[in-house]
């Protein structure tokens, strides 16, 4: 398949089973809410060393909050429950009940509640207010530059998590820039986040390494120095390969997602020095979503 | 359907129970039911056709017209429906209500809002002592729900209330928030003495700062976000304190002499 010039492989990306969650941190401005955003979603590109993944979903306005303050959309991805709410709760408490001025809220309502300032509040050691409003449970806990204020809990709902494609260019500036078109038109949509690194990941795994300890390793296949070397799935002019990750609520939301960032690409034509896209798989045997290209790029992915 | 309205005969002498006459007693039964429906005055049963004029078919929608405050506890423990009150309604207004509306056009006797636990009561007029308060021999008052009231309240409004929001639009008596242990008592209008005394927990917030006992410590003036999140809340009802919006307050806490961790808010003007 071709779009606008730029090959389009035949082939998938695996997808795995997550549980999710979102958060909204609002703060005095936008500033400060993604100070408290960018450390809470920071060291949080891959569950293999992070726990989680986590990324910023949106900016929202004063109106869109909770609290009518400025604020971000954050969503973290774990494998488990017991990892995410282990996770949550670390975060909010070295990330965000440290941020000045700094709130958070439930984005998200699901029969699964979890807390999010539920064991926090007991920093307030006995000084702590609990307010139920409109339903919902709060807390106040009293802080050096005044009151910190969280939602008692939040919803955790099923997500999935690996949603993946390649760009595989000329050079690696022309690998990163169309890199960048994606994640800006990626951006964009709700649900999703692209948990790595300016949303752009360039060391790819494959399962399994030669040494004992390893379970991934380099991609070999597409690693441009190896060309001659390995069994390489890239062509002679391919100098350099990226990746974009996506995790999403819901399998439609990735499928979106994936078609937007490379249609970005492809509208950049092969002027770009974008060749092909391609997609990350291990051979569809152990996730149990798959998000086939062609079919994603048609519109007919479910 | 019209609403199922009950019209006084004639003004009673003696008070008159009238908990059996909710949305919850009456659903499913014929006019012939519910007119032999036994209400208690005192020692002596009556029965509802004796005391009103019958009228209506829609049994969750209620209208008690002509009423007086010998009509007690209209509206206890009902989960659902809706209570109109034309005139002024007897003591424990809606007493252990659960859910469901009722709107009382003038005024109410004592213990109004008496261990409810949710819905809406709004009173148009004023309200007697004890609201939202625990009735006798309870230790614990309003557990949830909202009361709205345009007018004044008694004394001992909210006393040892565990949760919940009442919202006085006019003035409240002595003991406002006495022995409170959550939830949130909001009064735009003076207070009596000894407001908050052995308060335990909850908020009150007030328009004007009354004078308050020793125990009751200034905390500073404050602009507390939180509040936002309060007066979003108001906004659905249809009260003058939907139109707070100054996150700015003196915060006062007590009462120490309990240590009492409760909070009065001194709204700024």
């Amino acid at each position: 398949m071709l779009l606008n010039g730029i090959q389009i492989d035949d082939t998938f990306a695996e997808a795995f089973n997550m549980r999710g969650t979102r958060v909204i941190i609002t703060a005095q401005n936008h500033k400060w809410a993604y100070h408290a955003a960018n450390a809470m979603t920071g060291f949080a590109t891959s569950v293999i060393g992070c726990g989680v993944e986590a990324g910023i979903e949106r900016e929202m306005t004063a109106e869109e909050t909770p609290d009518g303050r400025p604020g971000v959309s954050i969503l973290m991805f774990a494998m488990g429950s017991k990892v995410l709410m282990q996770q949550l709760e670390t975060r909010m408490g070295q990330c965000i009940l440290t941020c000045p001025t700094a709130a958070a809220f439930a984005g998200i309502e699901s029969e699964d509640m979890i807390s999010l300032g539920k064991h926090l509040r007991y920093f307030g050691d006995g000084f702590q207010t609990s307010k139920l409003i409109a339903g919902k449970r709060y807390w106040r806990i009293p802080v050096m530059d005044g009151e910190f204020l969280t939602e008692e809990t939040t919803g955790m709902v099923r997500a999935i998590g690996g949603g993946n494609f390649l760009i595989l260019a000329t050079s690696q500036p022309a690998a990163l820039a169309a890199a960048e078109t994606a994640i800006e038109a990626m951006k964009l949509l709700p649900n999703v986040i692209m948990p790595f690194p300016g949303g752009v990941v360039r060391s790819g795994s494959k399962v399994g390494s030669k040494y004992k300890t390893m379970f991934a390793s380099t991609n070999d296949a597409f690693c441009p120095t190896l060309k001659g070397v390995t069994n390489s799935e890239l062509s002679p002019e391919i100098e350099s390969v990226m990746e974009i990750v996506i995790d999403g609520l819901t399998f439609d939301d990735i499928a979106l997602s994936m078609k937007a960032g490379i249609e970005a690409i492809c509208a950049l034509g092969t002027s770009s020095g974008v060749k092909r896209i391609s997609a990350g798989n291990y051979g569809g045997k152990l996730g149990p979503h798959l998000f086939k290209l062609h079919d994603i790029l048609k519109g007919t992915a479910a | 359907m019209s609403a199922l309205t009950f019209t006084l005969k004639t003004a009673p002498q003696q008070s008159i129970n009238c908990s059996a006459l909710t949305p919850d007693n009456l659903i499913g039964k014929t006019a012939a039911e519910i007119g032999n429906i036994k209400l208690v005055s005192g020692k002596h049963p009556l029965l509802a056709s004796d005391i009103f004029d019958i009228s209506g078919s829609d049994t969750q929608q209620l209208n008690f017209r002509n009423a007086t405050a010998k009509l007690d506890y209209i509206g206890a423990n009902m989960t659902s429906g809706s209570i109109a009150i034309d005139g002024d309604a007897g003591a424990h207004l809606g007493f252990g209500m659960k859910n469901g509306e009722i709107h009382c056009k003038g005024n109410t006797a004592a213990f109004a809002a008496s261990g409810m636990r949710g819905g809406l009561l709004s009173i148009d007029g004023n309200t007697g002592d004890f609201l939202g308060a625990g009735s006798e021999g309870s230790r614990k008052g309003m557990l949830g729900g909202t009361v709205i009231v345009k007018g004044n309240a008694g004394d001992r409004a909210g006393d040892q209330m565990r949760r919940g929001l009442i919202l006085i639009e006019g003035n409240a008596g002595d003991y406002c928030g006495s022995r409170m242990i959550a939830g949130t008592i909001g009064v735009l209008g003076d207070l009596g003495a000894y407001t908050a005394f052995n308060m335990h927990r909850g908020t009150l917030l007030l328009k004007k700062q009354p004078q308050l006992h020793v125990t009751i410590q200034d905390c500073g003036a404050h602009t507390l976000p939180f509040l936002n999140l309060l007066f979003k809340s108001f906004s659905k009802y249809n009260t003058r304190f939907s139109t707070l919006n100054s996150l700015r307050v003196q915060r006062f806490v007590g009462d120490t002499a309990y240590s009492g961790n409760g909070e009065i808010l001194i709204l700024s003007t």
